[in-house]
């Protein structure tokens, strides 16, 4: 098929799966087997070579209205420069660098420095608590972490117990303050640019990125990507989101999380598009502003976002020119049907919802461009990718459609994640019979359609960001007030799942509204607010087994009004 | 309202301030990034538990807990301040 204006870049999809292999993106990226491959140098220098130097890679907007444009040959310069300090501070190969900053320039130039340094980018969502924090930066034993001076307060509170932590660099320092120990200021503005820098020869199997997820036990777990990621993240912006040279992009996801990298930094910036950053809170109205401000084209965002937008009101998409939009994806959550039909009402296109995880580093299943979209469906597999449902006792497909069963994928796709850092246990037990287990439950239709399903575990999912139960539990304990607590999924309208927390009280402490509230803000503030409860209930005791294991399936059936199934094994009927 | 004003704003300064951060009645809270949509819930109940009245979550709109001056607006209707 010759690609025109209006056929998508995928082509047709029948004729793609067809022998497909990844070699095709290999080829287009002009990448030979066991040669080198830098994320970094691909995101910036190789675009300049292709002489789209002058041409526009990103364009902010932050707070009090600053804005800020860079070219790709900025991003080269400036990319070079943050390479060239961290270099002079010492840091080396696959040293964990982490990034915990909100989206500002800095974050993500910075990503692409790091990499280029041949370093490990750890990206951290900025609105993390300082036990968040000191969790993840002690399983990677990070050597550096860049920063602003809005967030050092938290690194300071923690940084004794990090004794692998060597430097604090502030991008914002303004010497009001003195630095402390360990602190380093740097400003891009203000750096001497660095013309030339010597990327480093990473390998196909070097190290890039470790972004942390979280689990129904234990800590977050610290997922490795390596730098032939880029094989699978170039193929999936091309082909599933349809990017295109022309395209105006807006990835509304933040790089503390793995879509705000591989699709708000790698992806666009691979394929040499200019890409637009937000980096404010929601507002149904700065957001629309923002699309007809830049003439946005494609848009990636999530359920979370879509469905407050829906809830915003169709008048105050009127008032707003969203004529350039082209194309319109999701990712995060299960996109509801009923989100998909407002969409094609209100802008004339329906969200494309897309589904990966961190583990598997780009897209598996989605709606491709020119294929039926049925509300409500994640549609089919990438090119390349084997997916299926298996039977939760005995692991093996399901041959039969629409029986709910565990969607399981076939390792061996590049961005697959690696291992999990320190951690190859667990990530050995997300093998079974050969198929890797994504913990989500699906049916697939009579016409190969996924349909999403739920979790196959006590993992939260709220507004598209994975909350472990067991990191919330254990900070609570940590409150003087609270003798035990237990934490499962409420279904909310907006967010599909929200945290709530059930909580008994230490003698000589009397459970209150004002209690609640200190309780939440102290997971706020100690966590994120993601984890932070939207609803404590107190209680005398909590539902346990013989043994004495809080039953949080009971607590979490009786929010989603299921049946509560087998209570053999409760210590009491109370 | 005066009152509310002052009790708002400090709440907001003392727990939901980033060093370097600067606010004023009008300071953009949610379109600011300041106060996010999850933070919101903790400041919507902290005023129901300050002024004992219920928001409904329909009035609770990132709009309406806007600012420190729109969040009074919106407390007068509960609390028949003026």
């Amino acid at each position: 098929m010759i690609a025109t204006k209006d056929t998508p870049n995928i082509g047709s999809y029948e004729e793609r799966i067809k022998g497909f292999d990844w070699s095709i993106s290999e080829k287009e990226l002009e990448y030979r087997k066991g040669g080198p491959i830098n994320i970094g140098w691909y995101c910036t220098d190789r675009i300049c070579q292709k002489g789209k130097g002058k041409k526009l890679a990103l364009i902010w907007e932050g707070m009090g209205g600053k804005e800020h444009s860079y070219t790709y040959d900025d991003v080269r310069v400036a990319s070079n420069t943050i390479a060239t300090f961290l270099k002079g501070l010492g840091i080396a190969r696959e040293d964990r660098v982490c990034l915990f900053m909100d989206k500002i320039p800095e974050l993500y130039i910075g990503f692409v420095a790091v990499l280029k340094m041949g370093a490990i980018a750890q990206p951290l969502f900025s609105a993390f608590g300082d036990e968040s924090l000191l969790v993840r930066l002690e399983n990677a034993q990070t050597k550096a972490v860049i920063t602003q001076r809005k967030h050092v307060h938290k690194i300071r509170k923690i940084r004794q117990q990090l004794p692998h932590l060597q430097h604090i660099i502030v991008v914002d320092y303004d010497g009001k303050k003195p630095l402390e120990e360990r602190e380093v200021a740097f400003s891009l503005e203000s750096a001497k640019p660095v013309e030339s820098f010597d990327v480093c020869p990473t390998e196909a199997e070097s190290p890039s990125v470790l972004h942390y997820t979280s689990g129904t036990t234990g800590f977050p777990k610290g997922v490795k990507h390596v730098h032939y990621s880029l094989i699978s993240q170039y193929l999936t912006s091309r082909w599933a989101l349809d990017l295109r040279d022309d395209d105006i992009y807006w990835c509304t996801a933040d790089p503390g999380w793995v879509t705000g990298t591989s699709y708000g930094i790698i992806g666009p910036w691979c394929l040499g598009v200019t890409q637009c950053v937000l980096d404010v809170g929601f507002s149904a109205e700065v957001w629309y502003k923002f699309i007809e401000k830049h003439r946005i084209t494609m848009w990636y965002s999530a359920p979370t976002a879509i469905r407050s937008l829906m809830k915003a009101g169709d008048e105050v998409v009127k008032k707003h020119d969203l004529s350039s939009l082209r194309y319109l994806a999701s990712v995060g959550e299960p996109l509801n049907a009923e989100a998909v039909v407002w969409s094609e009402k209100v802008f004339g296109k329906p969200f494309h919802d897309s589904y990966w995880q961190t583990e598997t580093g780009s897209i598996m299943i989605t709606n491709f461009p020119g294929m039926k979209v049925k509300p409500g469906s994640m549609c089919k597999p990438f090119p390349g990718i084997t997916a299926t449902v298996l039977d939760p006792k005995t692991f093996e497909p399901i041959p039969e459609p629409g029986r709910i069963g565990l969607i399981a994928l076939k390792p061996g796709w590049p961005s697959m994640m690696r291992t999990y850092w320190k951690n190859e246990e667990a990530y050995q037990k997300k093998f079974k019979n050969g198929w890797y287990l994504t913990g989500d439950r699906a049916r697939i239709d009579k016409d190969g359609y996924f349909w999403f399903v739920g979790r196959d575990d006590d993992v939260i999912n709220t507004a598209g960001h994975l909350v472990s139960p067991f990191e919330v539990e254990s900070a609570l304990l940590e409150h003087p007030a609270v003798a035990e607590s237990a934490v499962v999924a409420k279904p909310d309208e907006v967010n599909m799942e929200v945290v709530k927390a059930f909580v008994t009280v230490k003698p000589g402490n009397t459970a209150s509204k004002d209690l609640e509230l200190e309780i939440m803000n102290f997971i706020r503030k100690k966590l994120s607010p993601l984890a932070m409860p939207q609803e404590i209930e107190f209680s005398p005791s909590l539902p346990k087994t013989r043994s004495g294991k809080i039953m949080r399936r009971l607590l979490r059936a009786k929010e989603w009004g299921q049946e509560i199934g087998d209570t053999s094994t409760l210590e009491d009927d109370a | 309202m005066e009152d509310i004003r002052s009790i708002v704003l400090e709440y907001v300064k003392k727990e939901y301030l980033e060093e370097g951060d600067e606010v004023d009645f009008d300071t953009p809270l949610i379109s600011g990034g300041i106060v996010d949509s999850f933070s919101m819930v903790s400041l919507k109940r902290f005023l129901e538990n300050k002024y004992k009245v219920s928001i409904p979550d329909a009035k609770a709109t990132p709009e309406a807990f806007d600012s420190v001056n729109k969040i009074c607006e919106l407390m007068k209707e509960f609390t028949g301040a003026k």
